[in-house]
């Protein structure tokens, strides 16, 4: 719907994130947090506490404890009290929350993070309480065999091959070592890594994301606030998000109708991206992703690595925005898409649209 | 800029009870957000977005429930966000819906909170085995009973105060379908003789545990217009949050409480909230919060309290009516209760809550709290839209 | 006092375990209890497709659903992955294909294990069967796994321009009233996930004084206020507390309630006295029990000191310390 001439413009004006590690035991979550949230915010001249608004996302099954978000609370120096909620999801939909906020013009700035520690669980475990808890839950079905039911429908439908998957693993992993905040950098050629194992066929291990911990913030600003704070703001154009049905064998796998429905409102095909940052944590998913996004090889597709480098879980959707935010503030794009996901086998996907003013 | 003016023109509950042994998570979430579809008399193609909240996953034992229940709420196609803000979730989520009108992101939104306590023991949730930590020496009442206890230091309230709260919302909850306890027996004596669980908080003045869900359609000024009922109209919202434990924090009055009162009474225009408002639905999950409430909410000085409690300015009949709902100390299904409150707030306005009616409530406010009291949300709604 | 060097990070096993009771609805408890039965069924939508596993609501229009149909237990394979290291309780301990599987009349897929002796014996379109465990009770496990059927293949080639594939469409589903004596109507499901806790820095370091019976906090440098347990963060300020300051042992009750119902899991007699205690030197109070003293004498303002028993990580509980109550007004910003 075409916005009304007084809705604000909102663009993200920082970003920061972890050394994503696979395990950080010497961390609480809030001492892995508190630096990042400096760092974000001393990027725009600011203090904990000096946003009108924050949002974060969390999710206790990381954690195994419930309510985990009210100890991070602490790094946030919520006093005096603050205008402030939390998502148990991505932090991208905590950034679109706090993006709603600053459109109803309650709110000039916010700040958004997000952590995940999977260290201390078993990932592929902990991701099976999220399925329906009468059919599947029951089956321990783990996301990395989930995400190979998915691999195997999209090579059974002739989209893609295990060589071609080795390939966007060691595209994002080569891409990873100008990513210092990476944890998987570096690659073997497509080739070689077709030699390995499989994991849970066919996906081998490069296949998969790295399992680890991180954390991540962006502080959002408004119009004028945004153009103080920022040289070159990252405005989000447009922002949208969708669901798909719960159950894999009602979904046709192979495409991601939900992505295309997100991309579509959030204005994606109005004009061509130079830059796409994919939340897609399996190389199978990058092939889903592309088609439904209709991204041509003329589109930088994961500069950073994408969730392939680093993966922690309930960040890994915010710094795909982040990603593309750095890289417009950067002058490297002009007009850069963002995805986040969530659910097994892509079941919700959140699409963003962001630009830096002509140069 | 001006934002669009929020209504209400939907609400449903179930029928709050120990354990739903008859329907599935999907199916109680279902049966609420149904009733607020019939209410508004819509239906799912209506829905732009769904917005649902409820308390700690480890409750139902479902990692991020919502996935699985996108089906049950006509999800699909559509963007669904979930809240968790502690025990303020209810209230938090329902704002979080209201400001996606308020922007003009979308017209019409389903908000949903629930929680099927039956699935699991809320206790069990809470008190997970945390390695190197002291356990939790009391359980949940004994976490609030020293504020309370502090509470009664500071204003030297007699120690009736309780029962009275108690007494007043078990009675109201009779008047209430959709409550969870219906104690038809109920006398004062029975609620001053109840086992004194946590000195000084007793059996009848702890909230139970229930399984139940709400559901509230929120539109924009255009969808308000097609209402079949009287809508509710958002006057004012507002969350805050400050740290679960800090050196200064006043548990008996937390500043966060009192600094989010503020800011819904500045955007609704309220000056003297003791005379502007109608209806109170504030989280009581202890009867002494009552008088605690009223005093970090404005409704009367510090330490002056337990005086309307005492003198009946909060039962149904009297000026200030608080929880005429019979509120959660009637009915807890923890994550939904802040929903419910607000829920509560708006048939109260729209001149619907029944025989717990107020007579010419006009402006109501929905009260939500969690954590170590810390998480706050509120709203205040009315009968007639937003002049600015 | 000045930052002591960091002890070595603390971390310790973590148990999630719970039997989760769940309440099943009509559609769900038919499908289960027919499984009991060996009678799979599904639903019918109102156009006419037909799901299996039957949900309670159409994830096309969202519509109630219930019309329940029976279907055939064999079917065919639409998506596949092996699985060469099956997990704790996943559907076998050997060497499976995770699979998607049509039953024959069904529009839809059922997720459940495959048992076949390698990948190779696997591939879309091949025909299976399910293979029902000995012992069912109703519940998803009462199909031990699927198993290669002898029936004619339809390879991913033999698929129909309709998506279904020629086996399928000679099955037709059935209608069923979905009536069994002693209806499944809930499920026990156990959940166990095993953690591993790490507390962080700044417990490890409070934990470690409190191996040696001293209790000590830490200082935020921005508003000087003393944090016990330390947390990492000045949770005012939003920054790292670091510079350790010992506390106590003594302190003060600042408020307190008398427990009189026994918790789970807690080995205390009730009735006593759970109390917010400030350690002197402390800027907010800790939770601890007293002890030493008939309960109903316990009152705010009471002095009261540690008392250690052998081998516990935290003082075993407080007692009245032998001088004289603390003011209300010198303790009362605590409370």
């Amino acid at each position: 719907m075409p916005d009304a001439p007084d809705v604000p413009d909102v663009a993200v004006v920082a970003f920061g994130q972890s050394e994503h590690r696979a395990n950080t035991a010497d961390l609480s979550e809030v001492e892995m947090l508190l630096p990042v949230l400096a760092e974000t915010l001393g990027q725009v001249g600011l203090t904990a506490g000096e946003t009108d608004f924050t949002c974060s996302g969390s999710s206790d099954y990381l954690a195994g404890r419930a309510f985990s978000f009210t100890m991070a609370l602490d790094g946030v120096g919520a006093w005096p009290p603050i205008s402030e909620s939390h998502v148990e999801m991505d932090g991208a939909w905590a950034l679109y929350e706090a993006w709603v906020k600053l459109r109803t013009g309650e709110a000039e700035t916010a700040l958004v993070y997000s952590y995940g520690k999977s260290s201390p669980g078993h990932l592929r475990d902990v991701l099976t309480r999220q399925l329906d808890p009468y059919y599947l839950a029951p089956l321990w079905p783990d996301s990395v065999s989930l995400a190979a039911l998915q691999a195997q429908a999209l090579i059974d439908a002739g989209h893609t091959d295990e060589r071609a998957l080795a390939a966007i693993a060691a595209r994002d992993r080569t891409s990873a070592e100008e990513n210092p905040h990476a944890q998987l950098r570096g690659s073997a050629p497509p080739e070689r890594l077709l030699d390995a194992d499989y994991l849970v066929r066919p996906l081998r291990g490069h296949d998969a994301p790295p399992i680890g911990d991180g954390a991540a913030a962006v502080v959002l600003a408004a119009g004028d606030t945004a153009r103080r704070l920022c040289t070159r703001p990252a405005w989000i154009r447009g922002i949208d998000h969708r669901v798909e049905p719960h159950a894999l064998g009602v979904r046709d796998l192979t495409d991601s109708p939900s992505t295309r429905l997100a991309a579509e409102r959030a204005g994606a095909f109005d004009a061509p991206v130079d830059t796409a940052e994919l939340h897609a944590p399996f190389t199978s998913q990058e092939v889903v992703l592309r088609k439904a996004l209709r991204l041509g090889d003329d589109v930088t597709v994961n500069p950073s690595g994408g969730a392939l480098a680093a993966n922690p879980m309930m960040a890994a959707g915010l710094i795909r925005i982040g990603e593309v935010a750095a890289r417009i503030h950067r002058g490297a794009s002009d007009r850069a898409l963002a995805h986040a996901t969530s659910g097994p086998c892509l079941q919700q996907n959140l699409v963003a649209v962001l630009e830096g003013d002509p140069r | 800029m001006s934002k669009e003016p929020v209504a209400v023109v939907g609400i449903g509950q179930t029928k709050h009870v120990a354990a739903r042994h008859d329907v599935s998570i999907a199916g109680l979430v279902r049966e609420a957000a149904v009733r607020a579809l019939q209410d508004a008399r819509l239906g799912w193609p209506d829905i732009d977005a769904v917005v649902i909240g409820k308390a700690p996953d480890f409750f139902e034992g479902v990692m991020m429930p919502e996935l699985y229940l996108a089906d049950a709420l006509g999800a699909v196609g559509k963007p669904m966000l979930r809240v968790h803000t502690a025990g303020s979730v209810g209230g938090s989520t329902a704002l979080v819906a209201a400001n996606l009108v308020a922007a003009r992101v979308h017209r019409t939104v389903l908000t949903l909170a629930f929680e099927k306590q039956s699935e699991s023991n809320a206790m069990w949730g809470l008190s997970l085995p945390i390695p190197f930590q002291q356990p939790l020496l009391a359980g949940a009442g004994g976490f609030f009973a020293p504020h309370i206890r502090a509470y009664m230091r500071r204003t030297g309230a007699p120690d009736t105060v309780g029962s009275l709260v108690a007494y007043k919302d078990r009675r109201n909850a009779l008047k209430n379908p959709y409550a969870h306890l219906h104690e038809h027996d109920i006398t004062l004596e029975k609620v001053q003789s109840s086992p004194m669980l946590w000195d000084p908080v007793r059996y009848s003045e702890t909230c139970p545990s229930s399984d139940g869900a709400c559901a509230m359609i929120l539109t924009d000024r255009g969808g308000a217009g097609r209402s079949p009922h009287p809508p509710a109209w958002v006057h004012g919202g507002a969350m805050r949050s400050e740290p679960t434990l800090f050196a200064g924090k006043d548990f008996v009055s937390p500043q966060a409480g009192k600094d989010c009162a503020a800011d819904v009474y500045r955007q609704a225009g309220i000056a003297d909230p003791r005379r502007e408002i109608d209806a109170v639905e504030m989280y009581v999950p202890f009867s002494w919060y009552e008088p605690m409430w009223l005093e970090n909410l404005g409704f009367a000085a510090e330490g002056e309290g337990w005086k309307l409690t005492e003198s009946g300015v909060t039962e149904l009949d009297g000026d200030l009516p608080v929880n005429p709902s019979g509120g959660v100390l009637s009915t807890n299904p923890i994550g939904a209760s802040g929903m419910i409150r607000f829920a509560e707030a708006a048939l109260q306005v729209r001149g619907q809550a029944g025989e717990h009616q107020v007579d010419g409530a006009r402006t109501a406010l929905g009260h939500a709290y969690g954590g170590g009291a810390q998480f706050f949300s509120m709203w205040l709604v009315g009968s007639e839209p937003p002049t600015s | 006092m000045s930052s002591a060097p960091a002890p070595e990070a603390l971390s310790a096993p973590l148990t999630v375990e719970f039997p989760f009771t769940r309440s099943l609805g009509p559609v769900q408890s038919a499908f289960l209890t027919g499984l009991r039965e060996r009678v799979p069924l599904g639903v019918r939508t109102s156009d006419g497709r037909v799901l299996v596993p039957p949900v309670e609501y159409d994830p096309v229009t969202a519509e109630e659903i219930g019309e329940l149909v029976e279907v055939a237990p064999t079917g065919t394979v639409t998506t596949w992955a092996w699985n060469p290291a099956p997990r704790r309780d996943q559907p076998l301990s050997t060497p499976f294909a995770w699979v998607l599987v049509r039953l024959d009349g069904a529009d839809t897929a059922l997720l459940h294990a495959l048992d076949a002796p390698g990948p190779e014996a696997v591939h879309t379109g091949m025909r299976v069967r399910i293979r029902w465990a000995a012992e069912r009770g109703g519940a998803i496990t009462d199909i031990a796994c699927f198993e290669p059927d002898d029936g004619p293949d339809d390879g991913p080639e033999g698929r129909q321009d309709d998506g279904r594939d020629s086996s399928a469409q000679a099955a037709e589903a059935r209608p069923h009233d979905g009536r069994f004596a002693d209806l499944v109507t809930g499920i026990v499901a156990p959940a166990r996930l095993d953690y591993r806790y790490s507390p962080g820095r700044a417990q490890t370091r409070y934990l470690a004084a409190l191996a040696e019976h001293k209790t000590v906090g830490e200082r935020c440098p921005s508003c000087r206020k003393v944090y016990v347990p330390p947390r990492g963060a000045c949770p005012t300020c939003g920054v790292a507390t670091a510079e350790q300051v010992e506390v106590g042992p003594r302190g003060t009750v600042t408020t307190y309630c008398v427990v009189n119902i026994k918790a789970k899991n807690l080995d205390i007699e009730v009735p006593y006295v759970y109390a917010h205690i400030a350690l002197d030197g402390a800027d907010l109070a800790l939770h601890a029990r007293i002890g030493g003293i008939p309960y109903d004498q316990v009152r705010m303002g009471l002095r009261v000191e540690p008392v250690w028993a052998e081998g516990g990580r935290y003082p075993d509980h407080y007692r009245p310390a032998d001088e004289p109550d603390a003011d209300y007004d010198a303790y009362k910003e605590l409370l």
